[in-house]
């Protein structure tokens, strides 16, 4: 215990300094959604079929040096507990129904952000026979981040977007 | 029943549910530090807590009026603990119709109706959530009313009115070996009352390892936000009760005057149990499910040495 206190001591603060508060690229309909939120965004992430990649950057923004959590966004464990659905990767087929199900779990207004190139138009696994479609297919996409897989930069400026601050 | 005392209720319930989201939020925010994070500031529950209120509330199909019915038991409950506690005065006017074991049946009415609601969704995680918060109350419950009988035992009386301004009065009797040994088994069983870790982690994303998180999967909205805003209170009053009972000085009594102080006070020492509550927190790892009992049937043996020292090593 008293390693880990002058570990504690030793290393301080990791967050880097917010960066400049992002140009606000999120569309109008979608602001007007999150000012209704005020600053506090609880987020489900689902994993429609990724590689994971996205999920170790979703991993990164949350951690010390990004956090996420001091623009108010929080990773929570219910899709009934959120405000925006996080969904990585290409919708399979197997996953084409849950993540219909766990839109509609999602209490209005709710918002959906499609994280990562194979979120956005299948990426990579394009046209493979397992997979049904981009995120944009199954449901109604708010946020787009692109990247394959996008740099936590990114994913904490689209998350800002949201909280507004 | 005095005016000071009616006027004291009603600032301690306004004081615990207005503060108690703050609580919260401190001691986030002293993890956060601790972690390296900058954290969300000490608001962040008050703005959580204002946008569930304006989101879409939601009953999943197949849940009866009990599910609705549960968050506004527990807030309920947590409401009426707090005017009864000894929090900032000793006189409050339902002192005298609720004590220690009035106290106590609340706390567990409040627990038992989530517990139900968790049970009436019907789903696999709730059913699990509420049966693990069975284990730990039925552990829990006990131990509370025998740490505070062992401070009671020398008052004569159940009244936590009556044994906080006791303590106050012969301030040698926080160093006795009866009060010693409750406070640490008191200590033990707040933590796993209001869901702390090493008993229940309440920042877990993991459903397998949920105790109290398991249960309100299912509760979306405004009833989500009774939820939260409940356990923030119960957290509050259990922290207040451990600190009047072993470190009553500054609470008033019948007189108006001292009230703001000793809700200052109050506010001050619940932030530093709380900060040390979340400091502690930063080095610990939850506990196994099936290690739990240990845990609290050793802290209920502490209060039972309590209550014995109380009688015998006076």
């Amino acid at each position: 215990m008293r390693e880990l206190l002058r570990k504690i001591r030793a290393t301080g603060r990791v967050a880097e300094p917010p960066p400049e508060r992002p140009r606000d690229e999120t569309p109008a309909e979608v602001l007007d959604k999150a000012r209704e939120l005020g600053g506090s965004v609880q987020i489900r992430h689902v994993d429609a079929g990724s590689c994971n990649g996205c999920e170790i950057e979703i991993a990164s923004a949350f951690g010390p040096v990004y956090d996420a959590e001091r623009y108010g966004a929080r990773l929570v464990a219910s899709p009934r507990h959120a405000d925006a659905l996080v969904v990585t990767g290409p919708v399979t087929r197997n996953m084409r129904m849950a993540l219909r199900r766990t839109y509609e779990a999602v209490p209005e207004p709710r918002l959906v952000v499609a994280l990562g190139d194979c979120a956005r138009n299948c990426g990579v696994f394009a046209e493979a026979y397992g997979v049904e479609g981009a995120v944009s297919d199954v449901v109604p996409v708010d946020v787009e981040v692109a990247g394959c897989p996008p740099a936590p930069e990114a994913i904490v400026a689209a998350l800002r977007g949201l909280t507004g601050r | 029943m005095t005016p000071a005392g009616t006027v004291g209720a009603a600032a301690q319930v306004l004081l615990v549910g207005a503060g108690s989201p703050l609580l919260v939020g401190v001691m986030r925010q002293v993890r956060a530090r601790m972690e390296g994070r900058a954290g969300a500031g000490v608001w962040q529950p008050w703005r959580d807590l204002r946008k569930l209120l304006r989101k879409e509330a939601i009953a999943p199909d197949g849940t009866g009026p009990l599910f609705r019915l549960a968050p506004l038991v527990l807030a309920g409950t947590a409401l009426v603990v707090a005017a009864v506690v000894p929090i900032a005065t000793t006189a409050s006017p339902l002192d005298g119709s609720a004590d220690l074991f009035a106290v106590t049946a609340l706390l567990a009415l409040g627990t038992v109706a989530l517990a139900l609601g968790g049970l009436d969704t019907a789903t696999a995680f709730g059913g699990m959530g509420a049966s693990r918060e069975m284990v730990v109350l039925a552990l829990v419950e006990p131990t509370i009313l025998m740490s505070v009988f062992a401070l009671s035992a020398r008052v004569g009386s159940t009244d936590l009115g009556a044994i906080v301004t006791s303590t106050l009065h012969r301030p040698e009797l926080v160093a006795s070996p009866a009060s010693l040994l409750a406070a640490v088994a008191l200590a033990v069983v707040v933590i796993a009352e209001t869901g702390r870790l090493p008993v229940d982690n309440p920042s877990t994303h993991l459903e397998l390892t949920m105790i109290h998180e398991a249960m309100v999967l299912e509760y979306a909205g405004p009833d989500l936000a009774l939820v939260e805003w409940a356990s923030a209170m119960r957290l509050t009053v259990l922290l207040g009760l451990f600190a009047n009972l072993f470190a009553p000085w500054g609470i008033a009594g019948a007189s108006l005057v001292m009230l703001p102080v000793a809700v200052v006070v109050f506010t001050v020492k619940v932030a530093l149990l709380g900060g040390a509550l979340a400091a502690g927190e930063v080095f610990m790892a939850k506990l196994r499910m099936f290690r739990v009992p240990e845990l609290l049937a050793g802290s209920f043996v502490l209060a039972v040495l309590a209550v014995a020292a109380s009688f015998f090593l006076v």
